[in-house]
């Protein structure tokens, strides 16, 4: 019996201890103010609270985050984060560490997370198609390589998104297709094949509701959409032939289209070739004008409430942000934040938004009313901003 | 038959060599500086950080075996129509073109 005590006295002390030590380190927190940075030279993210504008953690061992984006676990916990060379990397933000991690591929774009948040599919260059695996554990659940009709050769994939109805749609670089991939038996995929829908889509997204598909054409002037509440009626070609024959610019950085940036049902997406911001009337699918802009558009995002677009540019203007009233579709504001302006990331509600300032070596916080600059963070050479507000989205 | 082949084989190797050092002697160190981070930032974005590709072709040491040098210059400074490759020529000049070239060629991965 003493001996007994003896031994077990110290074993609850420690535990006492042990509860003790968590309670004080880990009060819970909710996790709606919460976001990563992408720390694309070093292949580490950042944790940030909004907030305070604060870093909460930084987590390294991420491997080569070029063009490196992540999408949200549905309890906006887990950032899943899509890195260059294939590899998929769960983030517990609380925990501010890796909580899995596997290469699935030799070279990868971006990916998504389906409807009920129980798969994350990843689009890949290398070798062309797209892997879908369980959330929770990162198991494969299924492989969909994007060979094109009875050709061996592999298409690189892009444009990434999901839609309602567990589904996944992407585009095919070097095919000129979009897919439709029905999930609702994960290791069954059924896919629907769209071809001919224009050459080279670099990029697609999917409007706020989910209902339409855009793919941005980078072969030639125009958009390819697809209705996904109507897919017998096909893809259409949308805005064709905007450059009126004249001679693309050269582009030094691809433009995005990283969420369907929309007010009052009309669109706004960047041209290529041309320094302008086209505008499309939803109701129609046709061209309602289009800004003159300072520089060949990469980003296009419009704030929460749709009052205000944010514009940033590929090299050599990749120094400036303009800003775009939608009502008067007039240049408002033109920044200069620094060299290299990478990305863009609107707080939830919009009153800030934070951008990254690679060459520089910061993230910068702007109030969007009056364009001064709130807070400054250091990041190592940063890139993509992704806040936890995505878990709730469509198409993010 | 074999000889001129093999002088001109000679000829080439001691003008590539002449060639390479040229090349490095006139361009100063903050300007290799910068094209070294323009390689890796403003390339990367298309062909990789670690220059193993993306959107754009993998531009590694061995990628890159046996393409001649000038083609490559041209690439770098003309683009290549067709694909999403644009002309640098306004960010660079044939020297530093040819500086880039070389510095592909061998992986280097540091400016000096």
């Amino acid at each position: 019996m003493r001996t007994d005590l003896f031994q077990s006295s110290p074993k609850i002390f420690l535990s006492l201890i042990g509860v003790a030590l968590v309670s004080a380190c880990v009060s819970p927190r909710g996790t709606g103010d919460l976001g990563i940075i992408v720390e694309r030279a070093s292949g580490s993210v950042q944790v940030v609270e909004t907030t305070h504008h604060t870093r909460l953690a930084q987590v390294p061992g991420l491997g080569d985050l070029s063009h490196a984006s992540a999408v949200y676990s549905r309890d906006a916990r887990y950032a899943y984060v899509f890195g260059r060379d294939g590899g998929l990397t769960k983030v517990d933000l609380l925990r501010g560490r890796i909580d899995k991690r596997v290469v699935q591929a030799g070279n990868a774009i971006g990916g998504a997370i389906s409807q009920d948040g129980r798969l994350i599919a990843v689009s890949n260059y290398e070798p062309g198609g797209v892997k879908v695996f369980a959330s929770d554990t990162l198991d494969l659940l299924a492989d969909i390589p994007a060979g094109s009709g009875d050709s061996q050769r592999r298409s690189k994939v892009v444009g990434l998104v999901d839609a309602p109805g567990d589904r996944f749609v992407f585009s095919l670089w070097d095919a000129g297709e979009i897919w439709v991939a029905d999930m609702r038996d994960p290791r069954q995929p059924q896919v629907r094949k769209f071809s001919n829908v224009g050459k080279q889509p670099y990029d697609g997204t999917v409007t706020p509701d989910g209902r339409y598909y855009i793919a941005g054409l980078f072969g030639e002037d125009g958009l390819a959409l697809l209705d996904l509440w109507n897919l017998d009626a096909g893809v259409r070609r949308v805005l064709e032939g905007y450059g009126r024959g004249q001679e693309p610019l050269p582009v030094f950085k691809m433009p995005h289209m990283d969420y369907w940036a929309q007010a009052n049902d009309i669109a706004y997406v960047p041209a290529v070739g041309r320094h302008e911001v086209l505008v499309i009337d939803q109701k129609n699918w046709k061209e309602a004008g289009r800004v003159a802009v300072a520089g060949q558009p990469v980003f296009v995002i419009a704030r929460p409430d749709g009052r205000q677009l944010w514009v940033n540019f590929a090299p050599p203007d990749n120094d400036t942000v303009q800003i775009i009233d939608t009502l008067s579709l007039k240049i408002i504001k033109t920044l200069k934040p620094g060299k290299a302006v990478l990305h863009m990331e609107f707080t939830p509600r919009g009153e800030q938004v934070w951008m990254s300032v690679r060459d520089e070596d910061r993230v910068d916080v702007y109030d969007t009313d009056t364009f001064e600059r709130a807070a400054s963070l250091p990041a190592d050479k940063p890139s993509g901003i992704f806040f936890t507000s995505r878990a709730h989205r469509i198409g993010q | 038959m074999r000889r001129p082949r093999h002088k001109t084989g000679i000829t080439l190797a001691a003008l590539g060599t002449l060639w390479t050092s040229a090349v490095c002697a006139d361009i100063p160190a903050a300007r290799q500086t910068e094209l070294m981070h323009l390689l890796t930032q403003d390339c990367g974005s298309c062909h990789g950080l670690t220059r193993k590709g993306g959107l754009g072709p993998a531009l590694t040491q061995e990628a890159l075996a046996g393409k001649p040098a000038v083609m490559l210059r041209e690439v770098i400074l003309h683009g290549r129509p067709g694909t999403p490759m644009p002309p640098w020529k306004s960010f660079l000049n044939e020297q530093e073109a040819d500086w880039l070239v070389q510095v592909l060629l061998e992986g280097k991965t540091d400016a000096h």
